[in-house]
């Protein structure tokens, strides 16, 4: 006879308290490793096939125009005193560059991944809200203000130190010269672009007018809101090449996208022949020791070119074979002397 | 707690008595009346007030080392300008700091309350001869209190007068030593009925914890008469918290009032037991702090190294403001250095500290829940006083035994006797009843039967004391006389019963004792009366009792009882011989033998000794000691007459129990007070002594050649004699070898008796006192490499082996509950024993281990990648994750697998490690928290962390990962690594797991699930209160890019390659190895 106190103490016999819940015991036998080894290993090898093929066909291109020897076209607007410095750079290309075709700057020492570089900006600003115009953030010191005391915007270091190297392309015919048309548009983040960044509104019809009472950043030659005076929707804080800046580089060798070509003749790549690359030449990094360099690169599915993943696969995914059988054979050994004991 | 005694004894505290005076009122014939000051009667067992609870709760949390640390980090991190920001070490530690203010604070609130309902307790005082209703709080010592049936004492009261003609009263204690039995306490002989001018004065000794000891002094002072003065003892004491029984009203003195009571005094919490794999943690974490400051050190030497380059240290695109151009060069070393710091200080994690006491808080319940552990017969399970211990239970090398009540049931039945040399068996009642009567000495028979009926203590249950027998005696109580069979009584040994059952089957029954007359009812059927008038009472050292009654006839007669060492030197040698023989078979057979003697007293005698023992009884100092001695010379020149042998039954599945506890390669030894054959027969009973065993015995009555023997022994080879070696040793021994004459032995004694000890299988240690116990396990718990140790006791005397062992375990049986109480962990039954040790202590070290090796593992994984990243950032204390991250990932992401782990994983199902107890050896020694675990773990962890940092490295070479050629910056870098991060480290877990509950999976899926459901909300919105969106589309964005699945997909595999490799590799061999699949949960 159980009366109620007894329920009560009794201790209640459910699977959880008694640990005796219904479990799933996973067994790593060889009889499931084995096979699994050799699938993955397999589909680790078709993959890496895949991508290495795949990385194979992408064509690329590039070049250090930094200018630090003497024979180098760019040499001379290494010399801090010439302002406004042009250098051609020329080469050719014997085949087809498949388009659409990639161009990007890459930098080299560039530490972009700074922690006082990182924080120095102010996203208020950048998100259009003009109330932050006039106080920008403190991480943005010493960009903040300029020696007058004026608020800077875009403030920050980031925004200060903006790529200011332009190019051109053309394609020599003839000995005359085509200009390659260029695409910007694109090259940044489409969340970047259209929702993390704005500019402020206008003033009276005046985007400029939003900017009053604050200076540009101190390297730049002209404010933000002139950056494209062409295009009013690549102005401002919403200019492509400012956006693409402003997310920062992972490393310190690192590539960001300049333009891509993908109009008129070219948008089937660029045909073979000789090529010439005027350079507008503006960034200085040799006080740093730092490089600059042009790439043309197309792209596949998995982006740009890079041997690493496809050989990663083909290693890994031959690792596994190669344990599958080894696990065979001291497994068939195992298995063998185990009856022996039975 | 302790802050009230010392304010409110503050002025006595040089005197050792304190006088109290009875109702308040002046004495005549003393000094004048000064009123001294006690303290009131509040009982204060809260910690806080609503006032003083925030800073105090605060203090006693950052008193705690890991919080104190986690502080410093978090003031860094708000006085120097770091990279993260202070609200992702703030956050955790305000969370940590928050919960466990809240459950302290909810603690305190129901002592409060608890508090409060004590305290305001209406109580009725006697005031100037008026009953006057007060609060409880308002009593002050001297007030003389009413309490009536079945309320609880306000306080601690010398009782002076109650409702029962016999002037005692009964009371449980059931609240303060958890003992549900009644006892009787005596009112002061001979005051005055009037309480209301009862001029009297007490003075008794300060307040002190004992709930057993009492000595105090009443003087009465009467109107031209010299004082009375009457002795006062524990028996006239009620005690604050036990509850009146039986017993319509009685009125006290307060002597003791709130926190000085001994209820209260009593409260002070047990010194803190901390276990051995917390020790294991705190090795561990220095090395991680090790590991932490010298990266930190690494970092910012290299720092300084780089930035000395041309360029480096100050690009024109990143120049330093003023403030930093200004400051001193090493002032900026250090706030760098700083920076890492909390850069780097996840490594050791809050969480951990969380999680661990989650972990124990919560698996301890699975063992109050089990129902194998609950007992039928007193309607309770386990009980778990601390769970600070659970994973202790899988570590145990030693066990320390108590035997009777333990090892046997402490359920006495008599089963023969012995009088004048003849024995008397009792099993076959009918024929041997017969023998009785052939025996030629029916005087000694009945003297002895009479020393049975009136040697003892044992009270007669009373009618009515229970309902039911009250129920019963209404309907037919008048018509038939309660069956004398059934007649219960109550004593504080089960012992006594036994021989009181014993003597009643002999036709003498016991009926009673009232106000100091004795009743018997012989065989005849006549009631015999005997008039007590001293009860010697029984204490371990003495190892014996006895009465001294007058008869009728007005003879004085002593009966003694007790241990044959005890009574065997007090009478005449030649009476020993015949009744030995009896004893010692006896006694190898495992009965608990007593033997009987008495004396008769002349009336000189007895003068003698009457007023030597109210001497004693009356002495304020010393009063044990002048007892103990007016005792022994009382108990001198006895006759013999006879032994009682009584069985005390093994428990159910003792030997099982000992079977398997030795299986598993615990040396088990038993310590008990009794004598030695009946403990080596119990020993044998329980299979700890085989029959191959090789006992080795340090008596007494070897002690000769015992010198000789201990150091020749010592000399054996022990490894290569394949011979299983018993040990027996007795309490005088032991304490030579303790305290050896010659203070220069003791060490070289102590090592040579525990070089003997170690290597026998078993050892007994017969005729311990209490103390000696405690002495033996402190002694083992000292030795080399400091086994762990546990103690398993029912009673009183196993309380102080309890608490010295590393883990106490209290059985819940007759002897009371203050084992219980002691105890770490409680059981009904010793056979439970052995599932508490082989099956959960077993599981949950293994759980608590795996936990605490994971948690260095995964943060220190989690922390390399940011480490190595600081080679690429020009040590600038870039961190590689977004605070969200930091902070999450060992609260949400990561934390909840390991728990559920933690809790529920059965690597072996219970039942296979029940049936292999040799299984409990795999994980001695703290097997999985040795360093070389540990370095695996730490190397595994520096593997993942170098593959993840260097995988994404490698990929980033060229960041334009999209196929529409965009390219990603540092925090998707960061997130790529997070992502293979959080996924590696829970399927490295689920790769460890053998037991998948629904929860497990719940858990495990679930948390990976949530990481990416909150990636994707924390980097979907743009988030008002944040001052930059980082993570703004950056999760989504990576995961629109192929290269990035293929990365981490590949990065996983290969982190847990070896794992698997290893698991597969690592089979099992030998002839367990089809029971038994991968019983550690990782291979090395």
């Amino acid at each position: 006879m159980k009366n109620e106190g007894e329920a009560a103490k009794r201790p209640d016999n459910t699977a959880f308290t008694q640990q005796r819940l219904p479990a799933w015991q996973p067994i790593l036998s060889a009889g499931i490793v084995i096979p699994g080894f050799l699938l993955i290993g397999l589909a680790f090898i078709g993959i890496g096939i895949g991508l290495f093929l795949t990385s194979q066909t992408i064509q690329v291109w590039e070049m250090d125009y930094t200018g630090v020897e003497k024979d180098s076209p760019c040499f001379r607007c290494t010399i801090l005193s010439n302002q406004n410095c042009t250098c051609e750079v020329t080469f050719s290309l014997s085949t087809l560059f498949t388009g659409p075709v990639f161009f990007y700057y890459g930098l080299s020492n560039y530490y972009q991944n700074f922690r006082k570089y990182g924080v120095s900006k102010d996203y208020y600003q950048l998100a259009g809200d003009t109330g932050y115009f006039k106080s920008p953030e403190a991480d943005c010191a010493p960009y903040a203000y300029d020696s007058k005391k004026n608020p800077i915007v875009p403030c920050g270091a980031i925004a200060n130190s903006i790529f200011n190297d332009t190019f051109e392309l053309y394609q020599i015919i003839n000995g005359t010269k085509k200009q390659v048309p260029l695409d910007g548009k694109g090259i940044s983040w489409w969340t970047d672009y259209n929702i993390k960044y704005r500019n402020p509104s206008p003033v009276n019809g005046s985007f400029a007018k939003s900017f009053d009472g604050t200076v540009k950043p101190i390297n730049w030659p002209k404010p933000a809101y002139e950056l494209d005076l062409i295009d009013p929707n690549n102005n401002g804080f919403l200019n492509q090449d400012f956006l693409v800046w402003m997310r920062r580089a992972a490393l310190p060798q690192f590539r960001k996208l300049y333009r891509r070509i993908t109009d008129g003749d070219y948008a089937a790549g660029l045909p073979a022949g000789n090529y010439s690359l005027k350079v507008h030449y503006n960034y200085p990094v040799l006080s740093f020791d730092g490089r600059k360099k042009v790439v043309f690169s197309n792209v596949s599915w998995m982006g740009g070119k890079n041997d690493f993943l496809g050989i990663a696969y083909l290693v890994v995914g031959s690792l596994c074979v190669v344990m599958s059988v080894v696990m065979l054979v001291v497994y068939a050994k195992f298995k063998f002397s185990d009856d022996d004991d039975a | 707690e302790r802050g009230g005694i010392t304010l409110c004894g503050g002025d006595e505290k040089r005197v050792d008595s304190r006088t109290i005076y009875v109702g308040h009122r002046p004495c005549p014939d003393t000094e004048a009346f000064i009123p001294s000051k006690f303290c009131d009667n509040r009982i204060v067992s809260s910690k806080y007030t609503v006032w003083n609870f925030l800073p105090k709760n605060l203090f006693e949390q950052f008193r705690r080392i890991a919080n104190f640390y986690f502080l410093i980090i978090f003031l860094v991190q708000v006085i120097v300008d770091t990279p993260t920001s202070p609200v992702t070490s703030g956050l955790p530690l305000f969370f940590v700091i928050t919960v466990t203010a809240i459950k302290q604070g909810y603690e305190d609130w129901l002592r409060h309350k608890a508090d409060n309902e004590v305290n305001k307790y209406p109580v009725t005082v006697l005031e100037d001869g008026r009953s006057v209703k007060k609060e409880s709080e308002k009593i002050k010592v001297g007030d003389v209190v009413e309490v009536v049936e079945d309320e609880t004492f306000p306080c601690d009261l010398i009782l002076l007068q109650s409702s029962r003609e016999d002037g005692t009263c009964f009371v449980t204690t059931a609240s303060l030593d958890g003992e549900s039995n009644h006892k009787t306490h005596y009112t002061v002989p001979d005051t005055e009925k009037d309480l209301q001018a009862l001029p009297a004065t007490i003075e008794c000794e300060q307040p002190q914890p004992d709930l057993y000891k009492f000595v105090g002094r009443m003087h009465i002072y009467k109107p031209e008469q010299e004082p009375a003065v009457r002795s006062l003892g524990p028996e006239n004491l009620l005690l604050k918290g036990a509850t009146l029984k039986n017993t319509k009203k009685i009125y006290g003195v307060a002597v003791y009032t709130g926190m000085e009571t001994k209820m209260a005094l009593n409260y002070q919490g047990k010194s803190q037991k901390r276990s051995a794999v917390e020790k294991s943690i705190n090795a561990f974490l220095l090395v991680y702090l090790c590991i932490l400051i010298s990266k930190a050190v690494v970092c910012t030497t290299l720092k300084y190294v780089w930035q000395s380059k041309e360029g480096q240290d100050e690009p024109w695109y990143n120049q330093k403001t003023q403030k930093e151009k200004d400051t001193n060069m090493y002032l900026k070393m250090f706030t760098d250095f700083l920076s890492f710091m909390v850069l780097f200080n996840f490594i050791i994690p809050v969480s951990m500290y969380v999680t661990v006491e989650m972990q124990k808080f919560l698996g301890s319940f699975f063992i109050t829940w089990d129902k194998d552990f609950f007992d039928p017969e007193i309607q309770e399970g386990a009980l778990v006083n601390t769970s600070d211990l659970n994973e202790e239970l899988g570590q145990v090398e030693y066990v320390f035994t108590d035997k009777t009540g333990t090892l046997t049931q402490n359920n006495m039945e008599f089963i023969e006797c012995c009088i004048d040399g003849f024995q008397y068996k009792h099993r076959d009642t009918r024929s041997e009843l017969d023998g009785f009567t052939v025996t030629d000495g029916p005087e000694k028979e009945e003297l002895f039967l009479r020393a049975l009926c009136l040697c003892h203590t044992v009270q007669v249950k009373e009618a009515g004391s229970e309902v039911l027998a009250d129920q019963v005696d209404g309907i037919d109580g008048l018509l038939l006389p309660q069956p004398e069979e059934e007649r219960g009584f109550i004593a504080s040994s089960p012992d006594e019963i036994a021989l009181v059952r014993g003597a009643m089957e002999y036709g003498f029954t016991f009926l009673g004792l009232e106000s100091k007359s004795m009743k018997i009812k012989n065989r005849e059927n006549n009631i015999e009366e005997y008039k007590l008038l001293h009860v010697l009472n029984f204490d371990p050292v003495r190892r014996r009792m006895s009465v001294i009654v007058q008869t009728k006839s007005g003879e004085t007669l002593l009966f003694c009882k007790g241990a044959d060492s005890s009574i065997f030197p007090r009478v005449r040698p030649e009476e020993v011989d015949r009744i030995r023989m009896h004893v010692e078979r006896n006694a190898t057979e495992g009965y608990r033998t007593l033997c009987v003697a008495y004396k008769q007293l002349s009336a000189e005698e007895y003068a003698v000794a009457d007023t030597g023992l109210r001497e004693a009884r009356l002495a304020l100092q010393d009063r044990e000691q002048k007892l103990m001695a007016m005792y022994n010379q009382v108990e001198t020149g006895m006759s013999l007459i006879g032994a009682t042998a009584v069985e005390d039954r093994l428990q159910e599945e003792a030997a099982e129990t000992m079977e398997a506890l030795q299986g598993a390669g615990m040396k088990v030894w038993v310590l008990t007070g009794d004598k030695m054959e009946t403990a080596k027969s119990t020993c044998y009973a329980c299979r700890l002594f085989q029959r191959g065993t090789e006992l080795l015995e340090l008596t007494v009555r070897t002690l000769e050649d015992g010198r000789l023997k201990l150091s020749f022994l010592s000399c054996r080879s022990w490894s290569t004699a394949n011979q299983d070696y018993g040990f027996i040793i007795d309490g005088a021994t032991l304490s030579l070898v303790m305290n050896p004459p010659r203070e220069a032995d003791a060490s070289q004694y102590r090592s040579l008796f525990l070089q003997i000890c170690q290597n026998c299988t078993a050892v007994l240690c017969c005729r311990m006192a209490p103390l000696q116990k405690a002495q033996i396990v402190k002694m083992v718990k000292n030795s080399k490499g400091s086994p762990i140790t546990l103690s398993i006791g029912d009673g009183a005397n196993d309380v102080s082996m309890i608490l010295e062992a590393h883990v106490g375990i209290g059985i819940k049986g007759k002897e009371g509950r203050q084992a219980v109480r002691n105890s770490d962990y409680a059981i009904p039954k010793l056979k439970h024993l052995k599932k508490l040790l082989l099956a959960h202590g077993h599981l949950y070290y293994v759980r608590i281990a795996h936990l605490v090796q994971y948690f260095f593992y995964k943060n220190l994984c989690f922390i390399l990648p940011q480490f190595l990243y600081q080679f690429f950032c020009g040590y600038s204390q870039q961190p590689l994750y977004d605070a969200a991250y930091l902070t999450m990932y060992n609260i949400c992401f990561t934390s909840m697998p390991i728990l559920a782990y933690s809790l529920l994983e059965q690597h072996i199902s219970m039942e296979i490690l029940l049936d292999n107890a040799a299984l409990y050896r795999e994980i001695a020694n703290n097997a999985m928290l040795r360093w070389r675990p540990f370095l695996y773990w730490t190397v595994l962890g520096i593997f993942q962390g170098l593959l993840f940092f260097f995988g994404v490295r490698f990929l980033f070479s060229n960041p334009a990962l999209q196929d529409n050629g965009q390219v990603f910056g540092n925090w998707s870098y960061g997130t790529i690594v997070f992502t293979v991060l959080v996924f590696t480290v829970t399927l490295k877990l689920a790769l460890d797991t053998r037991h998948w509950t629904w929860i497990n999976h719940f858990v495990i899926w679930g948390s990976l699930a949530f990481y990416v459901f909150f990636s994707f909300f924390w980097g979907g919105i743009i988030w008002p209160f944040l001052k930059q969106q980082r993570l703004y589309f950056v999760f989504a964005n990576m995961l629109s890019s192929v290269s990035a699945w293929l990365v981490i997909i590949i990065l996983i595999l290969l982190s847990l390659l070896p794992e698997i490799l290893l698991v597969v590799l690592r089979k099992p061999r030998g002839p367990h190895s089809r029971q038994v699949y991968l019983f550690l949960p990782f291979p090395f």
